[in-house]
């Protein structure tokens, strides 16, 4: 395959970025999207050209490292794929593809296509946890009877592997998937009751001074998710957060 | 002493509450209930106009003359109108200033519908739709009631009520018909969106939730639609 990639370029936060075009040749359709990006890199090197700077690590669609707008989706075209499940056989022959970062002001850009997702960390950081008796008298987790619907839910919501996706997708930089994924991993089992009131106003909190937008319930982030996380988890963390502002 | 602390922990908690994202997305969808709610009786009546004009004339003079209506309902509907407009745009600034720089390429009718990627806009028509509606009935209303002081509701010539024959005659302009119409459709488009998106934002996700989405897409298809034909109907039938 021959294609033409229109890449954004940026040195470094504090600089502007622009869109490169870029042709690459003898692209196999086997190949995942981060492989012929490894290939355009190694061909820049070669030519002195500064390679593309792109997130990746497990390249298993576990990590949640990778972060490419691929032809205008987070991830690209393909669904329930992180964009280093994607292949280049969901492309044709001739095709231009456009590769940007995820974009919001709370994802600033570092370089390239990298960004800076520590606002999501920050946001775990402010309730996403439990607290455990570590004395040594810790009942065995397995030992609290739990429903299957409620276990399944919680797991669902567990999946969110926080790569961003929603966030890019949203035509608000909402974080509403997100934040409602990792609320209801614990809102839903009986481990995350304790710090259940603190936990969903604190992060909302956070997510708020994060700088993302509100949530206008297009759904796009649902399409979007990797791990289809569901827009039920949005619904249950605001009805969370009603919970928790009568009782506080 | 006790109330007063009762008053404070209230607004605290309001005040916390609203401030938050979740919070004015929650009250957005409140006001969005009760417009809808309003927008459905103001259908039940108008269509009576099509259905029996004596009827349509008694129930308009019940709602422009009683006094819990006027003095109570009115302002709250006045209140939910502006509240829910102006937080629309509060939400829209915000919205825009958390992606300051846009993609080169977006495929946003891969993952979303266009009704609810442009509800601004569509709610912005709505408003200009009002404006006019507003110029058009409210206002002439208020200034016969509260103004000339004439609360009988009759026509100049006594020979019975003026509303229907006041309605009847908005409608004759070609231009008026032709802007209700339009105005209609684009609130068509804004519940097409809104109705299943209030449900949401209040924490209504569950097993009810497609069929809900059925009746919002109904909804948001036969009101509208109702109103354009009302308006249609004494356009082609006007004996003015």
């Amino acid at each position: 395959m021959n294609l033409t990639l229109q890449i954004w370029r940026q040195e470094n936060a504090k600089t502007e970025g622009k869109i490169v075009e870029y042709p690459i040749q003898d692209i196999s359709p086997d190949m995942s999207f981060l492989e012929m990006l490894d290939v355009l890199n190694r061909q820049l090197i070669t030519t002195g050209d500064s390679p593309v700077a792109f997130d990746h690590d497990c390249r298993e669609g576990i990590c949640g490292s990778c972060s490419l707008y691929i032809n205008g989706e987070a991830h690209g075209p393909d669904r329930l794929v992180t964009t280093c499940q994607l292949h280049m056989r969901k492309f044709k022959d001739g095709d231009t593809i456009f590769i940007e970062p995820f974009r919001a002001e709370a994802f600033p850009v570092i370089k390239d296509l990298i960004v800076d997702r520590s606002a999501f960390d920050r946001i775990q950081h402010a309730g996403g946890f439990i607290s455990v008796n570590t004395s040594g008298n810790t009942q065995d987790g397995n030992s609290i009877p739990i429903s299957k619907h409620d276990a399944d839910e919680a797991m669902d919501a567990a999946t969110c592997i926080g790569c961003g996706a929603c966030v890019a997708s949203c035509k608000n930089s909402s974080a509403m998937l997100f934040v409602g994924a990792k609320v209801s991993q614990y809102a839903l089992l009986p481990q995350g009751q304790i710090e259940a009131t603190d936990r969903v106003q604190n992060m909302v909190a956070q997510m708020d001074l994060e700088g993302f937008g509100n949530c206008t319930n297009t759904g796009a982030c649902e399409v979007e998710c990797p791990k289809g996380i569901s827009l039920e988890n949005i619904a249950r963390m605001n009805r969370e957060l009603i919970k928790a502002s009568l009782k506080s | 002493m006790k109330y007063l602390c009762v008053v404070k922990k209230y607004h605290k908690i309001m005040g916390g509450f609203l401030s938050s994202s979740i919070g004015k997305k929650i009250a957005m969808a409140l006001s969005a209930f009760f417009l809808m709610f309003f927008i459905l009786q103001h259908f039940a009546i108008n269509i009576l106009s099509v259905i029996n004009p004596d009827t349509f004339n008694e129930v308009s003079h019940f709602m422009g003359t009683n006094p819990l209506v006027q003095f109570a309902l009115q302002p709250v509907l006045i209140f939910g109108v502006i509240f829910h407009f102006a937080m629309g745009f509060v939400l829209e600034f915000k919205n825009k200033s958390s992606r300051k720089i846009g993609y080169a390429k977006n495929n946003g009718n891969a993952n979303s519908t266009w009704m609810s990627r442009n509800m601004i806009y569509s709610g912005g028509f709505i408003l200009v739709f009002l404006v006019i509606h507003f110029i058009d009935f409210w206002i002439p209303e208020l200034n016969i009631k509260y103004v000339v002081g004439d609360n009988s509701g009759l026509l100049e010539d006594g020979s019975g009520y003026r509303y229907f024959e006041e309605l009847q005659h908005k409608f004759v302009p070609l231009w008026r018909v032709g802007l209700y119409c339009v105005g209609f459709i684009f609130l068509s488009l804004h519940l097409l969106h809104g109705f299943n998106s209030a449900f949401q934002s209040v924490g209504a996700n569950n097993k009810f939730t497609k069929s809900l989405k059925g009746f919002g897409i109904a909804y948001a298809i036969i009101i509208p639609l109702g109103f354009i034909v009302i308006a249609l109907f004494h356009f082609f039938n006007n004996t003015h």
